[in-house]
């Protein structure tokens, strides 16, 4: 069985990692270029969203590269996510293309079925300690690369050589790959953090504060947001965003499992302007730009992929929120274009208004 | 007496604007860009040289635009800036108490909100360019109007045609089967306008408090049929500022004063840019899966800017 699977931020290397040790060849899928998107648009449907495009593109590469097994999460909607693997699927078999397509599906409903599915995914002998061992090695990965993109928002503003902390952010990102063991994980930590600390960072300056919502893979993978985040941070914006894997697994799957909301707080903060759940992270983009506020934030970016409903739903009530807590707010709808200057554009003006904001908030503007 | 340069280089056209010290404008130019930007700034330059006699004494460049990064290092641009903030800045210049800016351009639209001298929020156009200039001059010319006299066919019709709005191919359609029933043309062109009005309130000014002073800036601000229905949508007078064409040019020469007077020299490289030979070529990058189509900007076959490639690998060599 060789195994590929969707391509999301640095999330592939610790999911390689994991099929590995499971016993599977893996196919790592390619970081989702121009021949991904062409891919994806040929044959998907018009009017899908830009991650559907990119994931059919990522699912095509990687059969072509040999793999036979793809694996993906599912959904229960009403975002069209939900089905997008039933469609994917449909669309490969009609390509032509022979394979298995393991859906991962949210465990309060399918438990039954995401027990199956993970059992086709072992293929070696193992005790449940070595499982579990596998598993928590990958968390922790994954985790450290959470940390090493936090720290690249907090210092990339503030760094005096215009690209060093993306140049360094980049080195530890293949350090924590190179990882085998818990162990060395410890010690790469310390690492990185040392490497991140001794960039060149100015003092006498302060970013203001952009807080990133919006639909989890555009959000997520760099590919399909022109890679905003450093955009903005040579900007001198510190960005936060309000979505990590790590994070997003543990309010989302395991508190699932337990029946449990996870996010409670950012629903909780969405409510006054929006009660009901519209799929997708509408809601959540929402709850978060409240919570953003409140914190103080300058700023927040709402990014949403071409037609994404739940987003343009978020979109139509965030004005509200920027009224009431009086907070900048800008929507960003993306889809194929990779030509970056329409982008830059509104992110300097954004930008240029949020540091004028604050100086007249903090009586410095003449 | 020194004087500053904005060049805005838009999709369509290409602006200059040459101000005093004081900033009042001195002379300005507006051109198309024929695809071909940097033909076009040089072209401006030369177009600006002879109309002002004697000499001029520039003292700090700005540029503007979605080409600003392009016009920057073949002028030597003291400030490259947004066309966003350059149209603010413009329209506070002529206008103090501005609270919104309507700026309708080759191809994109925009709405700026501003409160006591800052802007507070705007939108652009993201996903649709319906309603802009290239579509009204494609509509002008398929009705073989000038475009100088489109908008006052509008202001002759008494009762205007619906005309759908929200996509520019719906619109064109519709115009065609309307002018196939026979409605008149000064009808048709009137429910165009209102639709591409209603199409911008509703798409770009969505959620944004429009209030007066309303300033229309822009190509399309020239449109008169345009001015008028804003006017009856809104409500309020919409202000049409007499150099509306280069607002854009003039903010981005009103930026370069403030950054020449910062840093007390500017980068231009003189006019004689304008007979320089310029060549661009370009390749894909083959480093990484990324294939980022690299951009090399030759001035007398001497790479003066590369860029285009996501990791910086190639943008500081050679250069």
């Amino acid at each position: 069985m060789k195994i590929t699977y969707p391509y999301m931020g640095n999330s592939h290397i610790a999911i390689k990692n994991l099929l590995e040790r499971l016993g599977n060849e893996v196919v790592v899928p390619p970081r989702p270029s121009k021949k991904t998107l062409s891919y994806g648009t040929q044959h998907a449907p018009e009017f899908a969203c830009l991650p559907f495009k990119i994931l059919l593109g990522t699912y095509i590469e990687g059969l072509e590269m040999g793999a036979d097994t793809i694996i993906s999460t599912g959904g229960v909607g009403p975002c069209r996510a939900g089905l997008y693997t039933t469609l994917q699927e449909r669309i490969l078999r009609s390509l032509g293309y022979e394979f298995d397509f393991i859906t991962l599906e949210p465990p309060s409903r399918y438990l039954n079925a995401l027990y199956k599915n993970i059992k086709k995914i072992i293929n070696r002998p193992m005790t449940l300690k070595e499982f579990w061992h596998v598993i928590r090695f990958v968390w922790e990965q994954l985790k450290l690369f959470d940390m090493a993109e936090r720290k690249s928002f907090e210092i990339r503003p503030l760094e005096v050589n215009q690209g060093e902390t993306s140049k360094v952010y980049r080195e530890c990102v293949d350090i924590i790959a190179e990882a085998r063991t818990i162990e060395e994980l410890k010690e790469i930590k310390n690492e990185v953090i040392k490497k991140m600390d001794s960039i060149d960072r100015r003092k006498d300056f302060e970013p203001v504060k952009v807080g990133l919502v919006g639909e989890i893979y555009v959000v997520l993978e760099p590919a399909a947001n022109l890679e905003i985040e450093e955009t903005l941070g040579e900007l001198g914006v510190y960005v936060e965003r309000s979505m990590f894997f790590t994070h997003y697994t543990v309010s989302n799957a395991i508190m699932d499992l337990f029946h449990l909301a996870g996010e409670r707080n950012v629903k909780k903060a969405a409510r006054p302007f929006f009660n009901e759940m519209c799929g997708g992270h509408g809601r959540e983009s929402v709850g978060n730009a409240v919570l953003y506020a409140k914190r103080g934030f300058d700023g927040v970016i709402q990014l949403s992929p071409f037609t994404c409903i739940p987003e343009i739903v978020a979109k139509s009530v965030l004005p509200a929120v920027a009224k009431k807590y009086d907070i900048s707010v800008l929507s960003l709808s993306l889809d194929e274009q990779t030509g970056k200057a329409g982008l830059r554009t509104r992110l300097e003006a954004f930008v240029d208004l949020l540091f004028k904001k604050k100086q007249k908030k903090e009586g410095r503007f003449a | 007496m020194s004087s500053f340069l904005g060049v805005d280089v838009g999709s369509v056209s290409t602006n200059i604007a040459l101000i005093d010290e004081d900033l009042n404008l001195i002379e300005k130019v507006y051109l198309r860009t024929m695809g071909k930007p940097i033909e076009a700034v040089q072209k401006g330059l030369k177009i600006l040289k002879q109309k002002i006699s004697g000499n001029i004494d520039i003292a700090g460049v700005g540029t503007t635009g979605s080409g600003r990064q392009l016009a920057s290092v073949i002028v030597g641009a003291d400030t490259i800036k947004n066309e966003i903030t350059a149209h603010a800045v413009a329209a506070l210049n002529i206008e103090p108490d501005v609270q919104t800016v309507i700026e309708i351009g080759g191809q994109d639209s925009k709405v700026i909100i501003l409160r006591d001298g800052i802007v507070i929020d705007f939108a652009m156009n993201t996903v649709c360019a319906a309603g802009t200039g290239s579509f009204l001059d494609q509509q002008s010319n398929r009705l073989n109007i000038p475009i100088e006299e489109f908008g006052k066919y509008a202001l002759r019709s008494k009762s205007p045609v619906r005309i759908a709005g929200r996509c520019a191919v719906f619109a064109e359609s519709d115009m065609i089967h309307k002018q196939q029933m026979g409605y008149r043309l000064e009808d048709i062109i009137r429910g165009l306008c209102q639709a591409l009005v209603r199409n911008y309130l509703n798409n770009v000014g969505k959620g944004k408090e429009i209030l007066p002073k309303i300033l229309f800036q822009g190509g399309v601000a020239a449109n008169v049929g345009m001015k008028a229905a804003f006017e009856e949508a809104l409500g309020y007078e919409v202000v049409v500022p007499e150099h509306h064409d280069v607002m854009g040019a003039i903010g981005a020469a009103i930026l370069a004063r403030d950054a020449v007077s910062h840093k007390k020299s500017t980068n231009f490289k003189g006019l004689e840019i304008m007979d320089a030979n310029y060549t661009v070529d370009s390749f894909e990058c083959s480093g990484c899966p990324n294939r980022c189509e690299v951009i090399n900007i030759k001035m007398e076959n001497e790479v003066i800017a590369r860029w285009g490639d996501r990791c910086n690998k190639w943008k500081n060599i050679g250069v």
